[in-house]
């Protein structure tokens, strides 16, 4: 066996073991999370499925997205998905908004909104003028 | 309207699924940012519809001020500077996490999640967790801005059990979130964030310069993760799904960075790795008795003139220099000449992934003749010379076979195969990991020692 086999079969090994762990903490994880639903009982909050495995998939869904962008636009990539992290706005917006909040939740929100916008509009801007500069072909 | 509201927050989450999609490629990579935009127009719009809202006029006012700021930010800033622009807007998402996990806490019914002081276990738990990674993002980007910028020195600080008061902190934030859920007091609340606020300085401290790249993607992951935390707070899928692939993104370009080192991700997290790279060690007394060919400006233009194929290899040292559209104007001399000219780049080379790329196009050297590593490593050996410039342990060849070299195994570009190789640095000083390359004393090295830029436009003088 050539020493590029050995250690290929080296990695392949370790990534069955980390699929191993990682497979039997996702278990745990269900479990636990079973028991936390059980417990609550008629306050159960079936949110935490529903987020949970919208989560797992999103996840899954970015990392193959992900591995097809082009290296030579990983830094667009960062300022992009800086941009939309920034998506936390939405929460932002609503507790600025809400009568329903107390003074100091508004105050809060005001402040998240704000750091939120300078994130969207200068993760946005710049994304673009990157974007731009790879356009231009002489 | 709730059903309205929850459609169009899916619409948008498909929308930046497509945005991220369309940077494949070059080419499709301008629809995609539209596609972002319009995802995160919707997303605002919709929340601004939400029942709880009542009152629009202080949102406005919130989005015109940060608005204006961020445009004005991104429209001047240079773009050498887009690591710590990079870090500083990390560090933004995670203090508006913070912020929005403490609205929650001050007003859950907004959210319907309880009343105050009375919210559910499971929310505080979520909330405490948005809560923590949202501060470490927000003083760990801090302390990554303020390196990158060259406010405090690049190199690792380090002190004696610095992994152990770590470990501590992580513990006691554990107990904490546990605490928050016994007592639901905002005493508790506070103090994990003050922790996870230290937390996020002593975790980036001890990282040095050089592995800049790893911890600008990783901190692009951790504004992620706030965002989905603070997601499963607020109960909005939106969240959730864009904070996951914000959180997959910087997972993946952190893993792209470690694999061009050579190290692992733990390695990088514990640092003391690396020092100070815009700091010139002398190594003069290293050099022992080992001479190198310190060349001129008009030996390289002779040089480069009289090849056929030339390939240029940049790095840290020419955004420093800021010497792309120096560089570029040698390049169009070259071409125009009938020399083959194109670039190979490392995939660390810089201080954040895909940094090279993004000078190299500022300066309006077209994407097709640029390569990433294992595209053109076969081309050295064809090539008649290298134009190293402002790169240096990315070419060392010691990474290859001298095994006690602590870059031994580091994936490096072959450039020791081309008939000349020049190198374009600023002294003999050594690379950031302190490292001699042997590759400097060859005898088909020139050293051209100077300024990359200055160097670069008197390489173009001499051809003129």
């Amino acid at each position: 066996m050539s020493e590029k086999e050995r250690t290929l079969s080296q990695s392949a090994q370790e990534l069955v073991e980390r699929l191993q762990e990682l497979s039997d903490n996702a278990a745990e994880l269900a479990l636990e999370a079973g028991d936390v639903i059980a417990q609550s009982g008629n306050n159960s909050d079936p949110f935490i499925i529903t987020g949970l495995t919208v989560f797992v998939l999103a996840c899954f869904v970015g990392y193959h997205v992900v591995w097809r962008v082009t290296p030579a636009l990983h830094s667009p990539l960062m300022a992009l998905t800086n941009a939309i992290s920034s998506v936390i706005i939405v929460g932002a917006v609503i507790a600025t908004g809400a009568a329903s909040s107390s003074g100091f939740a508004n105050f809060l929100g005001f402040i998240a909104v704000i750091l939120a916008s300078v994130n969207i509009f200068g993760g946005f801007i710049i994304t673009k003028r990157m974007l731009h500069m790879f356009k231009k072909k002489v | 309207m709730a059903i309205v509201s929850s459609l169009a927050y899916l619409v948008a989450s498909v929308l930046f699924i497509l945005a991220l999609r369309g940077l494949s490629h070059p080419e499709t990579a301008g629809r995609g940012l539209t596609y972002g935009i319009i995802g995160m127009v919707i997303a605002i719009v919709t929340a601004l519809m939400s029942p709880q809202v009542d009152g629009w006029v202080w949102i406005i006012i919130a989005i015109a001020i940060g608005g204006t700021i961020g445009t004005h930010i991104a429209k001047t800033i240079e773009m050498t500077s887009l690591p710590q622009l990079m870090a500083g807007f990390h560090s933004l998402v995670g203090l508006a996490a913070i912020c929005v996990a403490a609205a929650a806490f001050y007003s859950p019914e907004t959210y319907g999640i309880g009343t105050y002081g009375d919210i559910k276990t499971l929310s505080l738990i979520e909330m405490a967790l948005g809560l923590a990674i949202g501060a470490i993002t927000f003083t760990g980007s801090i302390i990554a801005w303020g390196k990158l910028q060259g406010k405090i020195s690049g190199k690792p600080i380090v002190f004696l059990g610095q992994h152990k008061l770590n470990a501590m902190l992580g513990i006691a934030l554990f107990l904490m979130v546990i605490m928050l859920c016994l007592t639901g007091s905002a005493f508790w609340f506070w103090t994990i964030a003050i922790i996870a606020l230290a937390l996020g300085v002593l975790m980036i401290i001890p990282i040095g310069g050089a592995d800049m790249p790893v911890i600008v993607s990783m901190l692009n992951s951790y504004s992620g993760w706030a965002a989905a935390g603070i997601g499963f707070t607020l109960h909005n899928n939106l969240l959730i799904i864009t904070g996951a692939l914000v959180g997959a993104s910087g997972a993946i370009l952190s893993y792209i960075m470690c694999k061009g080192m050579n190290r692992s991700f733990l390695s990088v997290i514990l640092g003391g790795f690396g020092g100070d790279s815009n700091s010139d060690r002398a190594a003069a007394a290293d050099m022992g008795d080992k001479n190198a060919n310190i060349g001129a400006a008009e030996d390289a233009a002779y040089i480069m003139q009289n090849a056929s194929k030339v390939i240029i290899v940049p790095g840290y040292g020419m955004a420093v220099a800021q010497a792309q559209h120096a560089l570029r104007e040698m390049v169009d001399l070259l071409k125009g000449e009938g020399v083959e000219v194109t670039y190979a780049i490392h995939p660390v080379a810089g201080r954040m992934p895909g940094h090279m790329n993004v000078l190299l196009a500022e300066a309006n050297v077209p994407y097709d003749e640029v390569f990433e590593m294992e595209d053109i490593n076969r081309e050295f050996a064809m090539a008649d010379v290298v134009y190293v410039i402002g790169a240096n342990d990315i070419t060392n060849p010691a990474a290859k076979n001298d095994s006690s070299s602590p870059i031994y195994g580091m994936p490096i570009l072959d450039v020791e195969k081309a008939k000349t190789v020049l190198f374009v640095k600023r002294s003999m000083g050594s690379g950031y990991a302190g490292i001699e390359n042997p590759l400097f004393f060859e005898d088909n090295t020139m050293m051209l020692l100077g300024d990359a830029k200055k160097m670069t436009e008197n390489i173009i003088k001499a051809m003129e």
